[in-house]
């Protein structure tokens, strides 16, 4: 990761409205340096779900890209409540976002098996009451 | 299809985008849950929703598509409106319910020539149209 480019965005919790910026701004990057349209849609889906989670779930918190030749990792940090039975959220339709949220179009719980779909490798480290953090992983050089 | 015949077969307006008219549309989908609609990755779509906040315009660029139809009638506050004129995405609003706009579209032949074009995917269960 010596030579790994390097862009950190805060994640802003307080306003569902601004969800979706920082993965709109990472997608950005990733054209400019010329990453294939389909890994860039991949690894835009899973960021932007990430970061909903965030936003819905952990009051924000950070989120960092970092790009190599070979590997692409995003990694969202919050220090929110903590995911308190990973298996159960990794289960599509399994959902613990409020009504509210629902009626914002989100909540349907696909958002971790959105991330995991679109990822090569996601890996999870959460501890209830102290936060999550979410790596996940894109390898270019298998697409 | 051309966004334009999207457009006149939806008896629509056209709030914003009137530079990507002739743009092809290869396919669409009808959600008001935008999860739903980031499972399934496809080109060059339509999204027809009754949702109306900033996150549907950050979902079409999510997933490269470049149109959004609002539906019901439903008129979307300004700010949506600047937003997606600000990214390329074209912003069309019809009265016709989800139901009928998703059933006029599929009529017309859009997300028919092949198998890959509509959201839906029978073995995920998702619906293509709902909240008709």
């Amino acid at each position: 990761m010596g030579e790994a480019l390097h862009y950190h965005f805060d994640v802003d919790g307080a306003s569902f409205a601004n969800a979706g910026r920082a993965s709109v701004e990472t997608k950005k990057l990733l054209r400019q340096l010329g990453v294939a349209p389909e890994i860039i849609r991949s690894i835009s889906v899973a960021m932007y779900e990430g970061e909903i989670n965030m936003v819905i779930h952990a009051h924000g918190g950070d989120a960092d890209v970092y790009i190599t030749e070979e590997t692409i990792i995003i990694i969202l940090k919050d220090v929110g409540p903590g995911i308190r039975n990973v298996e159960e959220a990794m289960k599509e339709g399994f959902s613990t976002a409020p009504e509210n949220i629902r009626a914002l179009g989100f909540g349907a719980g696909m958002g971790l098996p959105n991330m995991k779909r679109y990822s090569d490798e996601m890996h999870i480290d959460t501890k209830v009451g102290v936060g999550t953090t979410i790596e996940l992983w894109y390898h270019l050089n298998k697409h | 299809m051309k966004i334009k015949q999207v457009a006149e077969i939806l008896n629509a307006n056209v709030l914003t985008g009137s530079d990507l008219l002739e743009h092809e549309v290869n396919s669409a989908c009808g959600s008001d849950m935008m999860s739903d609609v980031l499972a399934y990755v496809k080109d060059q779509g339509v999204l027809l929703t009754g949702l109306m906040n900033v996150q549907v315009i950050r979902t079409l660029l999510m997933m490269d598509m470049n149109c959004v139809v609002f539906v019901r009638g439903k008129i979307p506050p300004a700010g949506i409106i600047d937003f997606a004129e600000e990214n390329g995405v074209a912003v069309l609003q019809t009265d016709l319910p989800m139901f009928e706009s998703c059933g006029r579209l599929y009529a017309a032949g859009l997300g028919r020539a092949d198998d890959t074009g509509s959201c839906s995917d029978p073995g995920e269960g998702v619906n293509g149209a709902e909240n008709g």
